[in-house]
């Protein structure tokens, strides 16, 4: 029961706030879409902090969700022994920049006293919750190794009977507690993004790739035509 | 050709009197809010000086503006701050961003001290406190922190632009006799191909075609701050409270129902001027690229005469109302910049063709004292510009990316209307000495006579052009009143409320 409960409404109760509560946000509230940046106020440690924290953190949500979408592509990207080990190494030095990262964003907004008066209370539940999500994260890369292996065969599966709405939560019922604390808390930061600054990871500015540089809008073009 | 009309506008430096009537105009109105106080929309830097902020016209600390390739063929031009790529790369932290110190932190006094505090043996006082933890603080700058400090050995000589300045001049700058400044009025120069709205990832920041001024649009803005740095007049902000940019905005609210901004309406000294420039959009990427001792000349080779037919044609075919192009005909700021060529853009070559022009500052000229203590002014010393104080490469590096003929030929004019009027109305100086400044010059009678006319004795509607505007939706409402109905009517209005 408590497995049902966590395992399989959790998840989809977080991903329906997190989803539909983005949206809501941004049809709702545009303004409240920036990342919120403290740099003005600090940026002797801000660099380091925020630029492993993004460069560790980015990559390996990436492939996390890779690996739930394309199993197949990553199975075959590690078939051999050689490739498995420079993944498992590739993602222990993601996740422990992600780490320092974090770690660094954490010191310094309790160190700074300007950046904690721009500080709000989800900020801190955030980052705490990043901080214990990396770190298991890492708990579970070298406590179990060959994470590159039965991720494919435990969360992939799991997540998949999720997309397919035919819940089968045994597939990670059966692992060991660290595993399951990283697997909720994922979701719990999931269903936060709506509530935090998380909702920034949506905004990537995608489209400087080709804009014109100059931007020249006139009143209602179209209409004055 | 392409033609585009801009609100553009003129100080005259030589009228500035550095009261900072201007800024406090401007700060009560816009940034008296949390996360603003820091901000300076308008602000009035001593000059020679650091300025705010602190050397902002250091593009190799602040890496601002434009650069032209370094090769002879067909340069382009690039953000000095990043390329497209480095943009995304430095997402998570803006390579050049300026802090808080380079501004100022913002403070106020603990003033309910002075009456809250027990009866004692000392005087209470209203301890500095910071506008952003509210912690006591040491002040250490603040927005105009060196006023008036020109030739000072602590400020003054940390000024940028005395680098390109012979070492003979620079002495001459910092010697109490010779001493030269000026005021230095800064708002937001709402450029032609302006750094700020290249840089943003985003895309929130834009030019209105009707008008020319550059805004940033407070919802798209996601707070990455590279416009903060790709300004080289470092004339966007970020506010620390709301996550947002922010920037001067060209009170257009206040042009929309055909008042002055509130800076230039507020000016003690009258040294502002607005008025609409018709140019040619179609020439802006060809402007940018020439050689830097030509950057001005270009720029007022795109500005076009709103008095011929031609012009006049294609502004109409451009969607030009005609109120606007009967408004530029009356334009101060096109007698200014392209008629009298007396005013001219700050810092031309960064590149962003700035749309606000100066008229560059000639006083103090030397005087030379009689035995009875009495003041002779000689013709021969007004007119020579090597007698005078100006230092004329600093000026040329403030106003013509280097071109000392180009700042000379602005201050010739000025002298010669001096020295005109001066043989008018005060007599010491003869027709003849007249004539030869208005001939050094190459200007006539008539033009000294407009010029000092719109200099001394403009009225309110002379300085101030505005043409007929209406809001943005006034006009959406005239053109589009079903759409507009749609759009609004059961939304809800938001205040600017930080995130979470
Ligand atoms: C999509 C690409 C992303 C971009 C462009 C981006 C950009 C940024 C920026 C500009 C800041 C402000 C840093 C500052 O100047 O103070 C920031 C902060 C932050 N980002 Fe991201 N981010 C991205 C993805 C993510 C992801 C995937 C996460 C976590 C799952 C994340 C978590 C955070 C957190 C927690 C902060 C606050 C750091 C602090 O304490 O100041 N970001 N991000
Ligand atoms: S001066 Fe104004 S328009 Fe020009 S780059 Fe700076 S902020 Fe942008
Ligand atoms: S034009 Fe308006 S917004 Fe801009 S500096 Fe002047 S008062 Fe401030």
């Amino acid at each position: 029961m408590l497995n049902i409960l966590l395992f399989v409404v959790f998840p989809y109760v977080a991903l329906a706030i997190g989803i539909v509560g983005t949206i809501y946000r941004y049809l709702t509230n545009q303004y409240s879409f920036t990342s919120l940046s403290s740099q003005l106020l600090e940026n002797d440690w801000q660099f380091w902090g925020s630029t492993l924290w993004h460069y560790g953190i980015l990559p390996t949500t990436v492939i996390h969700l890779a690996g739930f979408t394309v199993p197949k592509i990553m199975a075959a990207l590690h078939s051999t022994p050689e490739m498995l080990y420079l993944a498992e190494v590739a993602g222990k030095i993601l996740g422990i920049m992600a780490l320092v990262g974090v770690g660094i964003l954490l010191y310094r907004r309790l160190a700074s006293s300007k950046v904690r008066t721009v500080t709000s209370p989800v900020d801190w539940i955030v980052l705490a919750l990043l901080f214990g999500q990396v770190l298991f994260g890492l708990i579970l890369a070298f406590g179990y190794r060959w994470g590159a292996a039965w991720f494919l065969h435990t969360a992939t599966p799991w997540m998949a009977s999720l997309a397919t709405f035919q819940p089968a939560p045994q597939y990670v019922t059966a692992l060991p507690l660290a595993h399951k604390v990283h697997f909720l808390t994922g979701f719990l930061l999931f269903a936060l993004m709506p509530f935090s600054r998380l909702v920034h990871i949506v905004t990537f500015p995608t489209s400087y790739a080709w804009r014109r540089f100059q931007l020249v809008i006139w009143t209602r073009r179209k209409a004055a035509q | 050709m392409k033609i585009r009309s801009q609100v553009s506008m003129v100080f005259h430096l030589d009228k500035c009197i550095g009261c900072h009537t201007c800024s406090i105009a401007c700060k009560n109105i816009w940034t008296d809010r949390e996360g603003a106080e820091y901000m300076w929309w308008n602000n009035v830097e001593t000059k020679p000086g650091v300025g705010f902020p602190t050397q902002w016209e250091d593009q190799e600390k602040y890496h601002g503006g434009w650069e032209l390739e370094d090769k002879p063929k067909n340069p382009q031009l690039k953000l000095k701050l990043q390329n497209r790529l480095q943009t995304f790369a430095n997402l998570f932290s803006n390579p050049a961003m300026p802090t808080m110190d380079d501004y100022y932190e913002p403070w106020t006094y603990k003033y309910g001290d002075l009456f809250n505090s027990p009866l004692g043996d000392d005087q209470p006082t209203a301890r500095p406190v910071s506008r952003v933890d509210g912690k006591p603080i040491d002040i250490k700058s603040g927005p105009n922190w060196d006023d008036d400090l020109s030739g000072s050995n602590i400020y003054a000589v940390n000024d940028p632009l005395l680098e390109s300045m012979s070492d003979d001049d620079k002495r001459r700058l910092f010697s109490i006799e010779q001493l030269f400044y000026f005021y230095m009025p800064r708002i937001c120069n709402h450029c032609l191909n302006a750094g700020c709205v290249a840089a943003c990832p985003s895309g929130a920041i834009y030019k209105r075609a009707e008008d020319g001024v550059v805004l940033i649009n407070q919802d798209k803005c996601r707070g990455w701050r590279m416009c903060v740095s790709a300004c080289p007049y470092k004339k966007t902000y970020y506010n620390w409270a709301t996550g947002k940019s922010e920037k001067c905005i060209l009170c257009y609210p206040r042009l929309e129902t055909g008042q002055a901004p509130a800076c230039f309406h507020s000016c003690v000294g009258r040294i502002r001027y607005l008025g609409v420039l018709l140019y040619d959009a179609d020439q802006i990427p060809d402007a940018v690229r020439v050689p830097d001792e030509q950057l001005v000349q270009r720029q007022r080779e795109m500005i076009l005469d709103p008095n011929d037919p031609s012009v006049i044609a294609a502004a109409k075919e451009s969607g030009i109302p005609d109120g606007v192009i009967a408004a530029a005909q009356r334009s101060p700021v096109y007698q200014y910049v392209k008629e009298w060529e007396l005013a001219l853009p700050l810092h031309p070559e960064y590149r962003t063709l700035p749309m606000l022009f100066y008229v560059p500052p000639l006083l103090p000229v030397l005087n030379s004292t009689q035995e009875n203590g009495a003041q002779r002014v000689e013709a021969e010393l007004f007119s020579s510009l090597e007698k005078a104080r100006v230092p004329v490469r600093y000026m040329s590096r403030m106003l013509s990316a280097g071109n000392d003929e180009v700042v000379l030929k602005s201050y010739r004019k000025m002298i010669g209307v001096r020295i005109y009027k001066r043989a008018e109305t005060v007599g010491d100086v003869t027709a003849e000495e007249a004539a030869d400044a208005l001939a050094q010059a190459n200007m006539t009678a008539e033009e000294a006579e407009a010029i000092y006319r719109l200099t001394s004795l403009p009225t309110y509607q002379e300085r101030f052009v505005i043409p007929p505007y209406s809001r943005e939706g006034d006009i959406e409402e005239i053109y589009d009143p079903q759409q507009r109905k749609a759009e609004s009517g059961f939304g809800k209005s938001q205040g600017a409320h930080r995130g979470l």
